[in-house]
């Protein structure tokens, strides 16, 4: 099936020479880092994790989302999601490669990935990430590819896929999971310090996976004959969704306000503080972190409202609020200020460095490239059924 | 098979590209290294031993060094028992580099790994023709040690 | 030829697997070297059940005193010294009591107080949560209590540093080597993209000597096994307020602040 992706328009081959473009040139800025150390980056011995480990989190999420269509799909019989869980499926593997990508342009001594698996630690909740993500991924990849195969050839899905389409669902759950006690079982660090911690990822998952589910079914809509959602209401049904994991989001981030202001103890509000308001004269983040609130709070009235939500227009700024602010706040401030103030309550702030965001941008870049070959594939097979 | 013949007449192209290297130097001579037992530092020892025998340390170098590591890093082992039953310090500098030495006089700045392209560069292993240099650039093995321990001569300055 | 692609890739793929797995099993086979030895720790390695160290402040008279000490260990362990801030390592520091035992602030507490100096570094605690994390154990927990690093193993996760409460851990962010004024030929130095930390001096330990600092600190770094009731520090530890940072979580510091000083026994 992946011939399909070797022939298409001269949109498709200059879409796929630019990111190329941008994957070359994040190359060469990672032989540069791979060569000089991190210390080409903006990470410090205060701020130890940055912008890649905050997209490595962002990502998971996103590749969790899957489910979101898998499980109504599947479990519920839901009809509607039939042309669009493809679409999930086909998102979460390159979102989990993302991942992975972005764990290894992290590390100090890439080199020496393997010793994870040459001396396993079962107390280290890294070596669960690692199992459950490239678990997460094989499931993707058989059960992406057979149930499109079995379509191209109009066959129903061989039977031993159900077992594994099942086991997905619970699999997506557990990778998110498994991410936050990357963070939430962490002594001292009181901004990750949450037994919510879990269940703020996953809604914030929930909210911005499908959200760039609906733009990506936009696009493949646009670009090609294959419709995602015919007329059947798919993409509104998603657009639920998102609203609802979105308002528990928002919901959750509250509780946590709460409990950090109420008990008024300073550690935990500490790092709150320097989000919203700044402190010791640093304020880096405060515009950003305000920009992500009022575009939850768009984002959420412009899915709640029919009007807003039924109009692409507005629904496409509602879906782009959402996401932007879900980034922010996973995608950025939530690892950085983890580490802010210090174990000293110093406040040492943290700023990415060019290299670095040519780093990301090509992984990133890599990601999109796979999305586009996977999407062609699906898309060619479902355009071939139709004609 | 569809396109049967050419997919088959284009692996053996290839299985032929990859093993050009292979069949080229076959039956050629290549000099191994000559490595003079008999150096100066060698001399001046008193007791003219490794520790364990030359055959087993050119076979088994690599293993024991590894084993020598983990003893002494993680399990505070630091003392080395060899079949003979005598004791050595686990120490490169103390145990190793006695011999191993540098043999030329030249000084050698501390190498800088992160700015070599093909990985570590190596004072001792370029210099010192007694240490691991002749063997190792022969059978083009290139041991990262040296990117954080180093021979005494360099620090003695 | 009556097969098609898929069978013969399906072919291609079991001869090459069979013959990757027979190569393993014939080496798994293979005799094991064999160099009839064994380890054993040095004559002068000194045993301890738990590693422990009690800071003294009274003893410490001026800024030098205390730079003597960080001097000392800094010089043996080949700890470079970056110009920038953002790369900094280091082992053995000071900090004052203000940052030293942050979270319980006192705002009427004097000036002078607030800003006096205290040595820090790796707590080596019992309970450690940076071992925990470490997914290759590269970091881990000795016998004597020790938490050592294994720089061969580390893969530069910093998930340690996450980890530890204490801010006690550095990174290699750039090559160490031409930022070390003076070379110690005593420990090696640290390739990029390693974490590091005090070490207790384990390497000195081994050779029967006390660690670097405590020997430079006039009395004012006592260093012993918590475990043995006649040691200097259990008799400071059991008879006379200490006081460790963030005992709240539970990782119990083998590092003890001696309040108010003077003498002890």
């Amino acid at each position: 099936m992946l011939e399909k992706a070797l022939s298409g328009s001269k949109r498709y081959w200059i879409w796929v020479t630019l990111l190329l473009a941008i994957i070359a040139v994040g190359f060469v800025a990672y032989m540069n880092q791979f060569n000089n150390g991190l210390g080409v980056t903006g990470m410090s011995r205060d701020v130890s994790w940055g912008l890649y480990i905050a997209q490595f989190t962002f990502l998971v999420g996103v590749a969790a989302s899957a489910v979101m269509l898998v499980l109504p799909y599947y479990l519920h019989d839901f009809k509607k999601f039939g042309k669009m869980v493809i679409l999930g499926e086909f998102l979460a593997i390159p979102a989990v490669i993302m991942c992975m990508l972005f764990i290894v342009v992290d590390l100090g001594q890439p080199m020496r990935i393997m010793n994870v698996i040459l001396h396993p630690s079962p107390h280290s909740v890294m070596f669960y990430d690692m199992i459950v993500l490239c678990g997460y991924l094989l499931i993707n990849l058989v059960v992406g590819w057979t149930t499109l195969g079995a379509e191209r050839k109009g066959a129903p899905s061989p039977k031993w896929v159900k077992p594994i389409i099942y086991l997905s669902i619970p699999w997506a759950v557990s990778i998110h999971t498994v991410t936050a006690f990357l963070y939430a079982g962490l002594p001292g660090r009181h901004l990750w310090l949450s037994a919510i911690m879990a269940a703020r990822f996953l809604a914030s998952a929930f909210a911005a996976g499908p959200a760039i589910l609906i733009l990506l079914c936009f696009i493949v809509k646009k670009v090609s004959k294959f419709d995602p959602d015919p007329g059947v209401g798919a993409i509104q049904s998603l657009v639920k969704i998102v609203r609802y994991a979105m308002i528990a989001n928002v919901f959750f981030y509250i509780l946590e306000l709460f409990t950090a202001f109420y008990s008024n103890i300073p550690e935990y509000s500490a790092p709150l503080r320097y989000i919203f308001f700044g402190m010791d004269g640093h304020y880096s983040l405060v515009p950003i972190m305000w920009t992500a609130v009022v575009l939850a709070f768009l984002g959420i009235a412009m899915l709640v409202f029919p009007s807003t939500r039924m109009n692409k227009a507005t629904l496409i700024i509602g879906l782009l609020s959402i996401i932007i602010a879900n980034w922010i706040d996973k995608g950025m401030i939530l690892i950085v200020a983890g580490f802010v103030p210090n174990s000293f309550e110093r406040v040492i702030e943290y700023a990415p460095t060019l290299n670095e965001i040519l780093v990301t941008l090509a992984v990133y870049s890599i990601g999109m490239l796979l999305v586009t070959i996977l999407y062609k594939v699906a898309i060619s097979v479902r355009e071939e059924k139709a004609n | 098979m569809y396109k049967g013949g050419k997919i088959i007449a284009s692996l053996i192209i290839f299985a032929a590209l990859f093993t050009i290297p292979f069949f080229y130097n076959m039956g050629k001579v290549n000099a191994g290294p000559d490595v003079a037992l008999d150096t100066p530092a060698i001399q001046q020892l008193s007791d003219k031993q490794c520790v364990e025998s030359p055959e087993f340390m050119r076979a088994n170098h690599m293993k024991l060094l590894n084993q020598w590591r983990e003893e002494a890093v993680r399990n505070g082992q630091t003392v080395y028992i060899n079949s003979q039953g005598k004791e050595y310090p686990i120490s490169l500098q103390d145990t190793c580099l006695k011999c191993h030495a540098n043999g030329s006089a030249s000084k050698v700045a501390l190498s800088n790994p992160a700015s070599s392209t093909t990985g570590v560069s190596n004072p001792a292993i370029n210099e010192s023709p007694e240490f691991c240099a002749s063997c190792h650039d022969y059978s083009a093995v290139k041991p990262k040690c040296w990117s954080c321990h180093f021979e005494p001569k360099e620090a003695a300055k | 030829m009556s097969i098609n692609r898929r069978q013969f890739l399906r072919r291609a793929g079991m001869v090459t697997a069979l013959g990757i797995g027979s190569s393993f099993v014939i080496t798994g086979f293979r005799k094991k070297d064999a160099a009839a030895s064994g380890y054993t720790k040095a004559a002068k390695d000194m045993p301890a059940k738990r590693w422990a160290m009690v800071v003294d402040m009274s003893k410490f008279k001026s800024e030098a005193d205390m730079e003597k000490v960080i001097e000392a260990c800094h010089k043996l362990h080949n700890v470079p010294k970056f110009p920038n801030t953002k790369d900094e390592i280091k082992w053995i520091w000071k900090d004052d009591y203000h940052h030293t035992f942050a979270g319980g602030h006192n705002e009427y507490l004097d000036e002078h107080v607030m800003h006096s100096p205290f040595m820090v570094t790796c707590n080596h605690c019992e309970n450690p949560p940076c071992v925990r994390a470490c997914p290759t154990e590269a970091t881990f927990q000795r016998p004597d209590g020790i938490v050592a690093m294994d720089f061969h193993r580390c893969i530069g996760c910093r998930f340690c540093m996450a980890a530890c409460p204490f801010g006690a851990r550095s990174f290699n962010f750039k090559d160490p080597r031409p930022f070390i004024e003076e070379v110690s030929t005593e420990y090696p130095t640290r390739t990029p993209g390693v974490v590091e930390k005090c070490n207790f001096c384990y390497e000195r330990l081994a050779d029967g000597l006390m660690p670097a600092c405590v020997e430079k600190s006039n009395g004012g770094l006592i260093f012993g096994d918590l475990d043995d009731p006649n040691s200097e520090v259990r008799k400071i530890v059991s008879t006379k307020l200490t006081i460790r940072r963030k005992p709240e979580l539970g990782t119990q510091p083998s590092v003890y602040y001696l309040v108010g000083g003077g003498e002890h026994a």
